[in-house]
């Protein structure tokens, strides 16, 4: 009565064997690596490629551990981090910046592994070192940011279609624009609706005066937040892809927030600054009228801002914002006619037209190109227009080293932020903490286990032995599980991995339990079994849906930590259904099942004349 | 081995007035502590900046807090961690510094003191995020009782969800009791660890109530507390062993853990502990006092009538 057919058993062997198979790149370690990965679409890793950093690695006397060459990059191993930063160095002066060079760690698992997808688990900051971030896109400055956009074009197209205004002005979330009479107003407000579908108009009397109230549509406002955190991933990503990070996690959380990790970032004061950066480029014109003694003294003329030119003087510059470098699609470092290091702009389709317009109606005036770096506003340089200058091409040349060219190049074209950013959650492991915490998670593990172990099989005997073995197939398949799923092991997941074994050995101790409890009640040895299996099930399954229901729990409402916890604690529980039950069971049948028992091998029990006489 | 037997049924649910006694005690202590003294709240869920340094020879705090105090950080917390030469600082959150310069303020002026200082760890966490995380730690412990509460009454009879409940919660106040009046720092560990214990808990009571319904079958004469004490006695050698063997992994978590997971494995340790009191000396009285029956469990298609509640 206690066989199961030929099909279970397969079933079972066949997860055994796949659970070892996955788990196993766990144990292989892992060694320092260099990856160098294409920064551009047009860029390719080939063979050609390949062979160059080779035999720069061979002239250097760098000693390598193989190379792998994919489509995404060439990582190469090295036998110790001092090589491997090394080598970094030098194949990052040879491949130049069309590449990311970054340092990295590569499984030491046979490559036919890596092939059928048997990776090690990936493990977490906590684990491995590194940073992450948490930052939150500043909405309310986006939008001020687009209304002050809209305003200029709003100016531009009224002087464009001739329609006379008192004045435009941005009043929080909406913009003012005065007339003098009704008709410019209803005039006004047929082209405008026609140039600008995103904005809602509204009529206003306002002491006598014809107003237009301009607001943002709901609809678009909402795509426009979206787009914007979109922009910001995309600049991000940029950002760190200067930085040199391999596997790199930068994701949007929730409406309004982005998720940086990047794990091994040692240098974390330059990830945060690199990060942290939001330069924008603006062109505006110079107030030359203005009396500069008197804004010194500190009565500055509406409309105007005080700045410091680099390497000039003070500097009077209107607030009304002609360009900004939204518009800016490709920046790179150069020289210009005559010699001095200069920043080379090209500019998207509109912008190519606004500096067009611009340069032609103020030939002979001074503009200022103002670099606006974490509110810090700085006059790049601030040119006379000598022509009329159109095809977007534009170039800066202030007062600069050629080392501040390119990262000035380097931040424009890492793109501006579509909107402010704030950090407004970090946490950074350093590498021997990640290093320790692994051995603490693992060492919990162990400990627990085999001291669960030694008091079930001393309780249990033999059937204890069968209940440790299949605990140990649990945790087999916990890790399989996992390291399929490429799911992100943590510290707390490691705590929920030591607590899965804590808490499986309950089922088998619910079945072991009703066996004994059978035995006493006069069952022969194999009805005991077969209904200690069969009457536990109920409260297995209970008891292991009721913890499965707060780890779900866990998983909905947790972040960070709590998920990994809870992550593991689900899969625990449904690997603890499939061996405390299954498995051990067919163990049981297998090596009892077949043949005549004289008694249960559970341990000693102690028959009390009651309790057999119940029944 | 055979420890846990006995001879005739324990009478637990005689002593439930006593233990019902005991634990509304406790459980006013615990609110109390929690009103008066509150939680002590890691910067997980106040905001603020925690950073972990290590020093090569044992840290001098006075120093380090000098240095702290020189850069206009008087009112950091500075305290050794697991070891001597580890230490770490609490800064609160201050309007003038975001997450990124504070942390590197502080470690150039450590460097500048001592080359030698490494920096193992900073947790920075904005106030807004601080309070997002404690309201969906709430949200999660609403959604878990509620969870439990629906699938024990779908699986045995509401009076089970409820006593059920109230016992876990009882024990979750005990934890929160605990962790406030020793001022154990309370962090998302600790909050993770309360939430898988009241999936826990909930397991002794589950096999309890499932022997109880057996036992509605089984002994057709018995009264409704002879069959509740006689499930408890029958199940306790499974309660101990259990309990005990996830105390074990608990204990190596304590041992080996290190300061990472010292306060979760103590949330687990009491809260395994009173899980087993609570699930026993709770649960049954109030199940008593819902006024459970044969009718409730047994004859399932004739759904329980509850206004004949006593």
């Amino acid at each position: 009565m206690n066989r199961y057919p030929l099909w279970k058993y397969i079933v079972i062997a066949v997860s055994i064997l796949l659970g070892l198979l996955y788990t196993l790149p766990n144990f292989f370690g892992e060694s320092p690596a260099v990856q160098i990965s294409p920064l551009r679409a047009d860029v390719r890793t080939d063979t050609a490629l390949l062979q160059r950093l080779e035999q720069v690695l061979n002239q250097q006397n760098l000693p390598y551990n193989g190379t792998i060459l994919e489509a995404t990059g060439i990582k190469i191993r090295f036998a110790d981090t001092d090589t491997q930063i090394k080598a970094k160095d030098i194949l990052s002066s040879e491949v130049g910046s069309d590449y990311v060079v970054a340092l990295n760690l590569l499984p030491n698992s046979p490559q036919w592994m890596r092939h059928i997808g048997a990776l090690p688990m990936y493990l977490g900051l906590d684990l491995r070192g590194g940073v992450h971030f948490m930052l939150q896109v500043d909405m309310a400055g986006a939008l001020t940011k687009s209304l002050d956009r809209f305003s200029a074009d709003l100016r531009s197209t009224l002087r464009e279609q001739r329609i006379p205004s008192a004045g435009i002005e941005r009043d929080r979330s909406k913009i003012i624009i005065r007339f003098r009479d009704e008709q410019a107003r209803e005039k006004a407000i047929t082209e405008l609706g026609k140039a600008f579908e995103d904005l809602a108009f509204q009529s206003e009397e306002v002491g006598g005066e014809a107003r237009l109230t301009i607001s943002i549509k709901p609809e678009a406002l909402v795509r426009m937040q979206n787009t914007a955190v979109q922009r910001n991933i995309t600049t991000l990503r940029n950002r760190v892809n200067e930085l040199g990070v391999a596997e790199p996690i930068i994701q949007q959380a929730g409406a309004d927030r982005v998720i940086v990790q990047l794990p091994g970032v040692q240098d974390t004061a330059k990830a945060k600054d690199i990060l942290g950066r939001t330069a924008t480029l603006e062109v505006r014109m110079v107030d030359e009228e203005g009396d500069i003694d008197a804004a010194l003294r500190g009565s500055v003329p509406p409309g105007t801002e005080l700045f410091t030119e680099r390497g000039g003087g003070p500097l009077l510059v209107k607030k009304q914002i002609l360009l900004t470098g939204d518009r800016i699609t490709d920046a790179q470092p150069g020289f210009d006619q005559d010699h001095q290091p200069a920043v080379h702009l090209t500019l998207d389709n509109n912008g190519s037209r606004i500096f067009k317009q611009l340069t032609r109606n103020n030939v002979g005036k001074r503009m200022a190109i103002l670099l606006v770096e974490k509110n810090l506003t700085e006059v790049v340089t601030a040119p006379v227009i000598r022509e009329e200058i159109g095809g977007g091409r534009v170039q800066i040349s202030g007062k600069m080293s050629s080392i501040e060219a390119r990262d000035v190049a380097l931040l424009l074209r890492a793109g501006a932020l579509a909107a402010p950013m704030e950090i407004v959650e970090e946490r950074t492991i350093g590498p021997s903490l990640g290093a320790e915490n692994i051995s603490k998670g693992f060492n919990s593990t162990l400990f627990g286990f085999l001291a669960v172990a030694t008091f079930i099989m001393a309780y249990y005997s033999a059937i204890g032995v069968i209940s440790v073995v299949a605990l140990a197939i649990n945790l087999l398949f916990l890790i399989g599980l996992l390291s399929i799923l490429q799911a992100t092991l943590t510290l707390p997941g490691m705590a929920g991995m030591a607590l899965t074994v804590g808490m499986a050995i309950d089922a088998n101790v619910l079945i072991n339990e009703r066996i004994r409890d059978e035995i006493r009640h006069g069952a022969s040895p194999q009805a005991a079994i077969h209904a200690g299996y069969e009457r536990a099930w109920d409260a297995i399954i209970d008891t292991n849906l009721t913890t499965l229901l707060a780890g779900l729990g866990l998983m909905i409402f947790g972040s960070g930590p709590i998920k990994g916890f809870a992550v593991v604690l689900c899969l625990g529980i449904l690997t603890t259904l499939f061996s405390a039950v299954t498995v051990s069971r067919a163990m049981v049948n297998l090596l009892y099942g077949n043949r005549k028992l004289a008694r249960v091998p559970i341990g000693t029990i102690k028959i009390s004349k009651k309790s057999s006489n119940k029944h | 081995m055979d420890f846990f037997r006995f001879e005739r049924d324990i009478p637990f649910t005689r002593w439930g007035k006593l233990s019902m006694t005991f634990s509304l005690i406790i459980s006013i202590l615990a609110i109390y502590s929690l009103v008066t003294k509150g939680l002590n709240l890691a910067v997980d869920f106040t905001g603020g900046t925690v950073m972990e340094i290590s020093y090569q020879q044992p840290a001098d705090l006075d120093k380090t807090r000098k240095v702290l105090a020189s850069i206009g950080m008087p009112d950091a917390i500075v305290q050794n961690f697991g070891t001597s030469r580890d230490v770490i600082i609490r800064l609160p959150v201050k309007a003038e510094h975001t997450g990124g310069n504070l942390s590197e303020t502080v470690m150039t002026a450590l460097k500048k003191d001592d080359p030698s200082v490494e920096m193992r760890r900073v947790e920075f966490v904005g106030p807004q995020v601080g309070d997002e995380l404690l309201e969906n730690g709430l949200l999660a412990m609403l959604f878990v009782s509620m969870g439990i509460v629906a699938y024990l009454a779908f699986r045995f009879e509401w009076k089970f969800g409820v006593s059920c409940i109230i016992a876990n919660l009882h024990d979750v106040l005990i934890i929160l009791g605990c962790f406030s009046f020793f001022q154990w720092e309370f962090d998302l560990t600790v909050l993770a660890a309360v939430l898988a214990i009241l999936g826990y808990s909930v397991n002794e009571s589950v096999v309890i109530s499932d022997r109880i319904r057996e036992n509605f079958r089984k002994l057709r004469k018995a009264d409704v507390t002879r069959v509740i004490n006689n499930a408890i006695t029958e199940t306790m050698s499974r309660t101990v062993i259990t309990h005990g063997s996830t105390q074990l992994v608990v204990i190596s978590m304590l041992l080996f853990g290190g300061e990472a997971l010292h306060n979760f494995a103590l949330a687990l340790t009491i809260g395994i502990l009173f899980g087993i009191y609570s699930s026993i000396m709770i649960a049954s009285p109030i199940l008593l006092l819902l006024g459970a029956k044969r009718e409730d469990l047994v004859k399932i298609e004739r759904k329980p009538q509850e206004e004949a509640v006593p």
